[in-house]
């Protein structure tokens, strides 16, 4: 197999693609998607500063590495959840990244923050893990954003991620949801922060050879709690989807991106609040995560 | 040749001396979800992989909270 920019071997076929590079190309052909996907929806400046939420992932960890390449002034933010080894091995794999590359990295614990760890949050809400979980990085997210003064979050989620978040939508026909699947969500609310996806227009194989081919030191063990997660048996689905037709999952986010989501957009009309306890952004009075420690507190 | 599984690692022992595509069918798994590594390379579906060759075949989906 060759490559298709300079005929040389192939590292790597995108059968999405139609193509096949080799190493350089590749990892040129890698950046170009990123820069595409920034300028495309604005998602952020070049002098801006950027808080990129890493998770000791392929993905978190290909993103800050292209964006530290291209010369973003970041900051990382790794959230510790608590769950185990894989906790501790994750974060050690963000600090280690960090310093080699002599960027700040900010670490905020959930137990600090809810009252417990995410597997306690599991026991006591007795909900799958990875809706506590989901709940406490959206939040933590923001809030650490705004403490630092730091107007975008970018996240490491890809083409992977965003097709099976939509699949698991259109299954329940969320429509609530919909609106707000988008690469770039602006900031609708002061205490909001923009949130950005740069990595949407590359596949988790993509990412994962990205992270390969750059040395990048990841963790490759799965969350303990992701077995059985509804998000990964989306995704297996769509994996049959794309080996019979390559280009599918492209083709379902992309073709909802471009021709559904400006009629789900239009059809929202959201009212923002403050939270009575936190002051952080709800539909309600008080909000999920405020909810959620309260739960926390009461059982612990 | 000797192939590593991950999540949980574990390793099996299958005939070399054929495509990267046949061995991946052999073990039921799609091309597109897991990265082929041989030594430091990533190894593409077509090439021919040798009865003492080593391979990886390192996942790529990460999963849970969105």
């Amino acid at each position: 197999m060759k490559c298709r920019k300079c005929g040389g071997a192939a590292a790597i076929e995108l059968r999405r693609h139609n193509a096949a590079f080799c190493t350089a190309d590749f990892l040129e052909f890698f950046r170009n998607q990123v820069r595409e996907a920034i300028r495309r929806h604005r998602m952020f400046a070049r002098d801006e500063p950027v808080l990129v939420a890493v998770s000791g992932g392929k993905d978190s960890l290909a993103l800050w590495d292209v964006l530290i390449e291209d010369g973003y002034r970041t900051t990382g933010l790794y959230l510790d959840l608590g769950i185990f080894d894989y906790s501790v091995e994750s974060k050690a794999k963000c600090e280690a990244f960090a310093e080699a590359r002599g960027v700040p990295l900010l670490v905020r614990r959930v137990a600090d923050e809810v009252g417990a760890p995410v597997p306690v949050i599991k026991q006591v809400t007795r909900r799958p893990p990875c809706s506590g979980c989901g709940l406490s990085k959206r939040y933590l997210l923001n809030r650490a954003a705004l403490d630092e003064g730091l107007p975008v979050v970018a996240t490491g989620h890809n083409l992977d991620d965003e097709a099976a978040t939509l699949f698991g939508s259109v299954m329940h026909w969320q429509t609530d949801a919909l609106p707000r699947q988008s690469p770039a969500l602006p900031s609708t609310h002061p205490k909001l922060v923009r949130r950005v996806k740069p990595l949407y227009r590359l596949s988790e194989r993509e990412t994962a050879a990205y992270a390969f081919l750059r040395r990048i030191d990841y963790i490759v063990e799965e969350c303990p709690f992701a077995k059985g997660a509804t998000s990964i048996a989306h995704k297996q689905i769509l994996d049959r989807m794309e080996d019979a037709s390559p280009g599918a999952k492209h083709n379902f986010l992309f073709g909802f991106l471009e021709k559904a989501r400006p009629a789900f957009e239009r059809a929202e009309a959201v009212t923002l609040n403050e939270c009575a306890r936190c002051g952080q952004v709800t539909t309600g009075t008080l909000c999920a995560f405020c909810k959620l420690a309260d739960q926390v507190k009461r059982s612990v | 040749m000797k192939v590593v599984l991950r999540n949980p690692r574990r390793e099996v022992e299958v005939a070399g001396n054929r495509r990267v595509k046949e061995v991946l069918r052999e073990l039921d798994i799609l091309p597109e979800t897991v990265l082929v590594i041989r030594g430091d390379d990533l190894v593409t579906a077509d090439q021919v992989v040798s009865d003492g060759d080593t391979i990886e075949l390192r996942p790529v989906m990460s999963g849970g909270a969105p």
